[in-house]
């Protein structure tokens, strides 16, 4: 049988879907993520409902809250495998880079799910009128490729170091600042209404952060699979 | 560190002390705390070069996977840390005196508080993780993968906090240096003195740390 140019990412996507598919039999990150973000939601907006708050301030909160959720869940993907002693066998199957590629898939996914789900209850509970919502969905998918990006490499260390949980926002933090930064500006834009094309500079950092990201991620993540 | 180096490093430091106390206030419309300039500067350069040794010898461990490599790697971002609160706490009482504040996230103060931060989680996973070869492994791609986000900060936070950092204080616009000629020579002269006693730091570690490494063989 030939081996298809495309045998990287459809090896990718076999990952992936195995990952999809252990997800629905348990609902091992989804519910914990779910729960984290809309309590995390709440108790922001339970503390500061009352006051009227200004556009900077409400895109900040929103990052925060996204920021927290992703953190609480997105690690869960590796750490399942090293918890289930599955991480061996995985190696054996295929190669570093198509199982980058597929947890990467799994964590944008699982990403997208959670925003599904606190992005309407935000402008619910939020009272945001007159957004720019093309220019809000654009930054939001950008930077949650970015996040994704950034932090599945992340994951994969944490996934073989002791005190996982606070490790992996430590970690992050610091490699996720220019994206938050970046995502806050935008969604400030988006919410004062602004034209779609005032935030062009920042969907162009975002957009390069996503690829400058992933091209670093592929080349140091067998180093972190084969440890 | 051949002993000429310590003797050579002892006499220039001592008279960059003098130097700094002795002589006008670099810039006389700040005062008295402008002379913190000639600490603060170094300190900040020592900072980022050595995160830069310690991103080189990580890739270097990457590459041949020898442990003195790491040794190498982290001491130099050990080290780094401490250049790097000396850096921002000088940066600190100098924004105090002349910005009024001892923080305002300028996007000078960000920066250095954000290589602050890889740091301190980059000698956090190392205490995170017991085995030697899987702790070097780890620490040094995320040594590596920390870079090119430092990269991005310095391109996006300008756009979000104005700086009231001068940029100038160096080498102005037209790129040349417009310092009188004894600041800028005592001010080269502690960049030369600060450069030094990281590299004789740096030796000292990894002697110290090869030993350890060898009595843990035994």
């Amino acid at each position: 049988m030939e081996r298809k140019p495309s045998s990287l990412v459809y090896k990718g996507w076999c990952i992936f879907s195995k990952d999809l598919k252990s997800e629905l039999r348990n609902r091992y990150a989804i519910n914990a993520l779910l729960m984290f973000a809309v309590t995390t939601l709440v108790a922001v907006n339970f503390a500061v409902g009352q006051f009227g708050l200004g556009e900077k301030l409400l895109a900040a909160l929103f990052w925060i809250v996204v920021f927290f959720s992703a953190l609480s869940g997105l690690a869960q993907t590796f750490i399942k495998e090293e918890e289930t002693k599955t991480a061996s066998t995985l190696k054996l199957v295929t190669s570093p880079n198509s199982i980058y590629l597929g947890k990467l898939t799994f964590n944008i996914a699982l990403l997208l799910t959670l925003e599904v789900v606190i992005v309407p209850l935000f402008f619910l509970l939020s009272n945001v009128g007159g957004a720019n919502l093309l220019l809000f969905f654009t930054v939001l998918i950008l930077a949650s490729l970015g996040l994704a990006a950034a932090t599945t490499l992340i994951a994969a260390i944490v996934s073989k170091a002791a005190v996982k949980g606070a490790l992996f926002a430590a970690l992050s933090f610091p490699i996720l600042l220019p994206l938050l930064v970046t995502a806050i500006r935008g969604t400030e834009l988006s919410f004062r209404g602004e034209v779609f094309m005032s935030g062009f500079s920042e969907l162009k950092i975002l957009l390069s952060y996503l690829v400058v990201m992933i091209t670093v991620s592929l080349m140091l993540f067998d180093f972190v699979w084969s440890e | 560190m051949p002993n000429f180096w310590k003797f050579f490093l002892l006499l220039l430091m001592s008279a960059v002390i003098i130097a700094v106390w002795v002589m006008e206030p670099p810039q006389n419309q700040l005062g008295e705390v402008s002379r913190l300039f000639y600490f603060h500067i170094p300190a900040a350069w020592v900072t980022v070069l050595a995160y830069f040794v310690a991103m080189r010898q990580s890739v270097l461990y990457l590459r041949r996977k020898e442990l003195l490599y790491d040794l190498k790697a982290s001491s130099a971002a050990e080290l780094g840390t401490l250049f790097c609160i000396l850096a921002t706490i000088t940066g600190s009482i100098f924004a105090k005196t002349t910005w009024g504040s001892f923080w305002n996230w300028d996007p000078r103060q960000t920066s250095i508080l954000i290589l602050l931060l890889i740091y301190g989680a980059y000698l956090a996973l190392r205490s995170a993780v017991r085995e030697p070869e899987r702790k070097a492994a780890l620490s040094s791609v995320y040594c590596i993968f920390a870079f090119p986000a430092a990269v991005f900060l310095v391109f996006a936070t300008p756009r979000v906090y104005q700086s009231l950092h001068p940029a100038d204080s160096i080498i102005d616009a037209s790129g040349k240096i417009q310092m009188p000629a004894p600041i800028l020579v005592t001010f080269l002269a502690s960049l030369v003195c600060f450069t030094l006693i990281f590299i004789w730091m740096h030796r000292l570690q990894i002697v110290i740390g090869g030993d350890m490494e060898r009595e843990r063989k035994l």
